[in-house]
């Protein structure tokens, strides 16, 4: 079912998205990405074969609405302090240890 | 002790006290050592196997069904003190500090984990073919792939390095390896088993789900770890009753329809002459069988890339290298390329034209098939297109996971259940059947599925291939 898209991928809007996701992808890596993506678009978009209009959107499949628990804390469900550090690569003094958020020089 | 029994016979044996917890993980042990580097299924062995099999005293009731029962489990479930890493270099060293509740539910039962099993990373795939650690192998024809992403529970199952196996299901991963790999899959409503502690991939769609030798296990399975949970709010609170009570309630009262477009154009006709015997067979168990017309499952495609890779752009951004795991350089190729189209299909001027839209036709969806199980009990057609394809076919494609579970995937975007149960083999490649029906209708799934596999023998035939000794 390939469709004609409409949006096309190139390798500056394949690199743009990487950067919002936070990944890294090498400059070659871009072009192969952008190409994929293509072919996915393709395939997404024959979704517009189907007339939606008057469709109200899915958000849960089994119907649940408003699900509530007491306000209360369970401490089965909670991680010691020292459970919680335990697979992080740096830790400081009971804390994790992040990169610095903002440039030090500013 | 033998490998090759079903959960019920071992169960029996351990009641009787033929056996105990500690010959059963023995033998499953000396079947691991002689076949895992070969066929490239568990990632880790729990260490304290045997240990734990030697705290085991009693043996199997109704308060601990599964007492001394090793069981294996897919990698994306949490186990405490246990590595798990979804097949993905990102959590190579991950030890979690707390169990999934279905791991703790096995626990509680009596089970025993044996270790973890292979899978697609992240569960992105339906081959076992992107896991970082190299792809599990077909025990039927060990250049074939076996399927995913639950390909390694599926293949420890079918070759005997576990008597039974859990893996998840977004789209097809319990029911696609179990067809390839010639054994009962079943992927339960979405919601009707807890989702804490499996690492998300979709999670508007993910279904743990047992992978077992035949359909009873599957139900024992399903007793267990069915139900609220109130670590998971998407969770039903919907009542069931013992599902082995159901198996042997036969067919003749059901309606059963055979999913007309779910026999592809493109498809080989062989798997098609399967499934159209397997509606004959029904017929003549007592149900009444129709080919019926429902909404083109190629649709779902569409849907299900959209709102998989969405969800998936948004479960993985957690990974960040700081509390736990590496950081994102980590990812492989196909984790990296979901994420960014899923970040893509929910940027600001796109979420509109691709999620919404996506979201909506999945409405239609779900209306077709309220539909439909207004006039039938279940609905059947094949679980996979064809047989399992060959090691590296999904090189460089793109959408080759989406395409092979075309026919699960309208399923899954509903949150229905279904199983496949072995149904034949096209080239000596093992085809499944699946069978599936409106949400909550696992005692009825069950059941129908039961009623084939007694009737019929697929399911006794065993792989011999990854058996040969290869002389380099």
């Amino acid at each position: 079912m390939a469709n004609k898209t409409e949006i096309t991928f190139t390798s500056e809007s394949t690199a743009k998205i990487a950067d919002l996701a936070k990944l890294k992808v090498e400059k070659k890596e871009e072009n192969y990405l952008a190409k994929q993506f293509n072919q996915t678009l393709e395939v997404i978009d024959g979704l517009n074969k189907l007339n939606t209009q008057n469709i109200p959107e899915t958000s849960q499949v089994t119907g649940l609405k408003n699900v509530f628990r007491e306000d209360v804390v369970d401490k089965k469900r909670s991680l010691t302090q020292k459970e919680a550090l335990s697979n992080s690569k740096k830790v400081h003094n009971g804390f994790f240890v992040v990169k610095a958020v903002f440039d030090s020089e500013s | 002790m033998k490998t090759d029994l079903s959960l019920r016979k071992i169960i029996g044996l351990l009641q009787k006290g033929e056996v105990s917890a500690l010959d059963l993980v023995k033998a499953y042990l000396e079947q691991i050592e002689a076949y895992n580097k070969k066929l490239n299924v568990y990632l880790s062995v729990n260490t304290k196997v045997l240990a734990l099999a030697k705290t085991i005293h009693g043996k199997p009731d109704a308060r601990y069904p599964l007492l001394g029962i090793p069981i294996a489990i897919k990698d994306i479930f949490l186990t405490k003190n246990l590595r798990t890493t979804a097949a993905s270099l990102v959590l190579d060293d991950y030890i979690p500090a707390y169990s999934a509740t279905v791991v703790t539910k096995l626990e509680e039962a009596g089970a025993i984990v044996l270790g973890k099993t292979n899978l697609d990373a992240w569960c992105h795939g339906s081959s076992t073919e992107t896991s970082d650690y190299g792809p599990t192998k077909n025990p039927w024809n060990i250049n074939h792939l076996p399927g995913g992403s639950s390909g390694g529970s599926a293949v420890a199952v079918a070759t005997d390095l576990a008597p039974a196996a859990m893996g998840t299901e977004t789209a097809g991963s319990v029911r696609g390896p179990a067809a390839w790999c010639g054994i009962v899959g079943l992927k339960p409503t979405y919601g009707r088993v807890s989702r804490y502690g499996v690492i998300a991939m979709g999670s508007s769609l993910d279904s743990p789900g047992p992978l077992t030798k035949t359909v009873e296990d599957a139900a024992i399975i399903l007793n267990v770890i069915a139900g609220k949970d109130p670590n998971d709010a998407t969770t039903s609170p919907t009542n069931f009753d013992d599902y082995t009570n159901e198996l042997e309630k036969g067919v003749k009262d059901l309606k059963i329809g055979i999913a007309r477009d779910y026999l592809l154009p493109n498809m080989d006709s062989k798997v098609k002459d399967l499934i159209i015997s397997a509606a004959k067979l029904f017929e003549k168990l007592g149900a009444k069988v129709d080919l019926v017309k429902t909404l083109d499952p190629r649709f779902a495609i569409s849907v299900y890339t959209v709102v998989q890779r969405s969800e998936v752009s948004s479960n993985l951004s957690r990974y960040d290298g700081i509390r736990y795991g590496r950081d994102r350089k980590y990812f492989g190729q196909e984790a990296k390329r979901r994420i960014m189209l899923g970040t893509f299909t929910l940027s600001t001027g796109y979420h509109d034209k691709y999620y919404k839209k996506a979201q909506k036709v999945r409405t239609l969806f779900i209306d077709d098939f309220n539909k439909v199980f207004k006039k039938y009990d279940l609905l059947i057609g094949p679980t996979m297109p064809g047989p399992a394809p060959k090691i590296g076919v999904t090189e460089g494609q793109a959408m080759f996971g989406e395409m092979a579970d075309v026919l699960t995937e309208p399923t899954s975007i509903s949150g229905l259940p279904g199983i496949s149960v072995p149904c034949g083999f096209v080239d000596g490649l093992p085809i499944g059947l699946n069978i599936f029906g409106p949400q909550f209708s696992e005692g009825i799934i069950l059941r129908t599925a039961y009623a084939y596999e007694q009737s019929t023998s697929w399911h006794k035939q065993k792989p011999v291939d990854f058996k040969k000794v290869i002389i380099l």
